[in-house]
This record gives structure tokens, sequence and C-alpha cells, in this order.
């Protein structure tokens, strides 16, 4: 499958129009979601840290510094990906899918079109390129709910937030952080394209393959989430 | 002229196909008619490339399907137009999209060229004022009417329809198969009808391909159709209650 997606699109200005469309529908139209679930689970994470690191002997810049960290290593690449996985994933399998049980792929075979190369490819490079932007602004939205819910609770000053937040920042976790999302958007796109590609019959099997493939989507994340971490983390 | 050798398609260890050959002739309407799982689908989609046949040979104008590299394939699909049982309109693009399409992935032309050749062929397939409306917005029969102008937009060389005027009342399936049959005509194109439906028998079928059980029973003329004692293309072509009643007054009048 992946060697008749990659080759070169048969007109170029075709492609970069199919592309800006699905920018716009898998990336931008994501933004919404992933911004509202940031904001209030970085006001999560913050509260939570705060609560549990009661000694009085913790500087509270901690609670800054923690939270920044669990969402650029953790909560912003990995679980909004395996959000994005159910709603850009069930999205991706349901389109391919409809069209090819109304013989909208066939369609376009007839015709002399490489459908792969044509449906699937701009939903991967879409995703590669624009997923990153989206887990960059879902850090700085988790980081600025942190902010707000620290100064609503009462539970951590903004001159303590800010310091924590500044404090000891590697750049390779923000590399690290940007090479987990963009497997994850190839992931994202690739499989449930593969699910909605590959499916025969009718709305049933669209409905159940789209399923599937969100269940397989967010298991390949997980499962590559360790191996990622250990080979570019671990010691 | 297409020519179709010896073709056997099986799924899953069924044969579908077991040996059919065809001939259709340039600048004819040739139909492949048969009962619902006679293999009629199947047929076509191996003529189109769209199923790959366990044996047999399939050519276009002498250019064997099987030996062609992929770009002598795809340019071969170039010269195809094709109209699905279900249309097949691209769901998320307009009328005017729709058509469009195949001019816009395999031309040059610029913009108002490929809109006034939009506009041409809707004209011709009788659909005005649609051109931004969604499928989803227009009638089955007007939706077949965008199949037909999407099929011959980059005027093919070769059409195929496949049960062109299923879930159409008898009128406007009339009015279908007058349109292909003239657009045939009119663009002298190679036109093979995969249907079951014995009006457009009568309407528009120069020739007659009958398949049964995956296996060509029967060949011949329209007129051939109604005069054959073959069996089992009898006991298909008066299945219908209306058809039976012409049968006996025919016979009574010494017709047949």
């Amino acid at each position: 499958m992946l060697k008749e997606v990659f080759k070169k699109p048969q007109k170029g200005s075709v492609f970069r129009e199919s592309l800006f469309k699905e920018i716009e529908d898998l990336g931008i139209n994501s933004i919404g979601i992933v911004a509202f679930i940031s904001f209030f689970v970085g006001g999560v994470v913050v509260i939570q840290t705060a609560l549990n690191l009661d000694s009085p002997l913790t500087p509270k810049y901690l609670i800054g510094y923690a939270s920044r960290e669990s969402l650029i290593l953790e909560f912003s690449p990995t679980l909004i990906s395996i959000i994005l996985a159910g709603k850009v994933g069930s999205y991706i399998t349901s389109s391919i899918g409809t069209m090819r049980v109304t013989e909208q792929i066939d369609a376009l075979e007839v015709m002399g079109i490489n459908s792969l190369n044509y449906l699937v490819l701009p939903k991967i490079i879409a995703n590669v390129f624009f997923y990153p932007f989206v887990i960059i602004i879902s850090i700085f939205l988790g980081i600025f709910g942190g902010w707000v819910a620290g100064n609503l609770t009462g539970l951590v000053s903004s001159t303590d937030y800010i310091l924590g937040i500044r404090a000891d920042l590697e750049p390779f976790h923000i590399t690290y952080s940007m090479i987990k999302t963009a497997i994850f958007a190839f992931v994202i796109a690739s499989i449930p394209a593969y699910h909605g590609f590959y499916v025969r019959g009718g709305a049933i099997e669209v409905g159940k393959s789209s399923t599937r493939a969100v269940v397989w989507t967010s298991i390949v994340i997980i499962v590559l989430n360790y191996f990622l971490t250990q080979m570019l983390l671990g010691k | 002229m297409i020519e179709v050798t010896d073709l056997y398609k099986e799924f899953d260890g069924t044969p579908v196909l077991k040996g059919v050959s065809a001939k259709f002739e340039n600048g004819k309407t040739s139909l492949v008619i048969g009962t619902s799982g006679s293999g009629k689908t199947v047929f076509l989609k191996c003529m189109l490339g769209l199923l790959q046949p366990e044996k047999g040979d399939i050519s276009y104008d002498g250019r064997h399907y099987d030996e062609m590299s992929g770009d002598e394939k795809r340019d071969l699909k170039k010269e195809i137009g094709m109209v699905f049982q279900g249309s097949a309109l691209f769901d998320s693009a307009t009328v005017e999209e729709n058509v469009m399409f195949p001019l816009k992935m395999f031309t040059d032309m610029p913009s108002d060229e490929k809109l006034d050749r939009v506009n041409f062929v809707l004209n011709r397939v009788n659909l005005e004022n649609s051109n931004h409306k969604f499928p989803a917005e227009i009638s089955g029969g007007m939706q077949k009417r965008v199949a037909i102008a999407r099929a011959i937009v980059m005027n093919p060389k070769y059409l195929f329809c496949d049960e062109p005027n299923s879930g159409l009342d008898p009128k406007t399936a009339i009015v279908i198969d007058n349109l292909i049959q003239e657009i045939t005509d009119e663009y002298d194109m190679t036109t093979v009808i995969n249907s079951h439906d014995m009006n457009s028998v009568m309407e528009i079928g120069e020739k007659i391909i009958f398949l049964k059980n995956g296996v060509k029973e029967w060949e011949g003329t329209s007129n051939d159709v109604f005069r054959t004692d073959n069996e089992a293309i009898t006991d298909f072509v008066y299945s219908s209650n209306l058809f039976k009643k012409v049968r006996e007054a025919q016979l009574k009048e010494g017709l047949l």
C-alpha cells in the first residue's frame, strides 16, 4: 500500500488543492478540541501536582516545572494524539470507506488515477507537517491553563509558576516531543486510511472498520510511545 | 474493438466467470444481460481492470491489457468512460466539480475552457442549472446524467455502463437508455452496457450477450432475442408477466 501511496502525484495542482483541504479538515478543524482539552488538562495537572507537593520543604516552583515537563513529554504528544486518533482516525476511515463501498474509488481507478496516492498521500503529508503545530499550541495552552488554575485556586503564585516553567528547560525534550508527534501523525493517517481503503461491504462494515482503525491506531501509538521513549530518552 | 477471450474469475474458490469470450465492435452498443448473480458486473470489472481475472485475455483495439505497463494502462483508461450502477459521484463535490474532475487531472486546459466543456456535456445530457448542486441534492435520474456527463467529458473511445437505469422509473430509464445510444452514435464509441432490463434490450441493444451462471449462454441481436429457441434466454426474457402476455399474443398472431 505505502509503495503506491508515496508515488509522485499525477497532477501537482490537484495534489496541492487536496493537501490544503486536508490541512483544514484534519488539522485546523482539530485545533478547537485540542485547545479546549489542553487548557483544562493543564489546569488539572497543576492542581494535582500542587496538592501532592504539600511538604513545606518542597519549593513551589516545582509545580510549574513538573507541569511543563508532563505536558511536553507526555500529555501533548501522546494523549492528544490518542484523542486525535479517535477524531481524525474515524473521519479518515469512514470517508475513504464510504468512497470504497459507493464505488467512488472504483471510479477513480477507471479514470486511470492512482487512488491510494490521490486519497492517502495528502492526508499523511497534512498530518505529519501540521500536527507538530497543533501539539505546540497544545503545550502552550496547557501551560497557560495551569497558570490560570494556579492563580484561581491560590495553590501556586504566578511568580513561582513562571519560575518553574522557565527552570532547567532541556531543549531535547521538545525535539523528542516533536519526533513523537510526527511519527504518531503518520500512524493517525495511515492506519485508518488502510482500514477505510480495504473495507468490503456496506455502511455497517464501514462503521466497524472505523472502530477497528481507532483501536489499532491507539494501540500502535501506545506501543510506539514506549519504544520511542526508550530509544530517545533512555540511557 | 474490444475482444475478451476465455475469461475466468473466481472468488474464494467459487468460479464466477467460466471462460467467457466476446467481441464488442466499434461504434456499436452491446448489452450484457443476465439475472442477478450471473457474473455481469464481475465481467465488466475484469474488462476495466478493477478485478484481476485468473485466466483470459482482454484487448482494446489490439492492445492486450495484461501486456501493458502501468503507464500504458493509465493511458488506456483515459480513453474509457464508465457509468456505475450507483452513479459513484464524488459526494463532497458539486455536479460541476464532478464533471470537471477528469479534465483537471488529465488536461492543461485553461479554467474557462474546462468550464465551457463541462457546460457543453451537461447540456448534452439535458442537465442545466444544476452545476452548483451536490449529488445528494439531485434525483437518481439526474445523478445518472451527471455520471454520463463525467464519463464522456474526455471524449472516450469506450463507454461502459453498469445497470445504468437501475432504480429509475420506466420513463426515466428509457430517457437514459436513449441518451446513451445517442451519445454512442454521436461520438462513435464502443459501448458496453450491463443490464437485466428488457426495455433496454428492446430500446438500444444492437448486440446482446446473455450470461448465465458465469457462462455465455447465448449471443445475438435484439431481434433474435425474441425469436430464439434457447430455453435459458426465453426463460429470462419472458420472466415478466407483461412479456409473457406479449409473447402469447405474438404466438396467436403467428408473429413468432
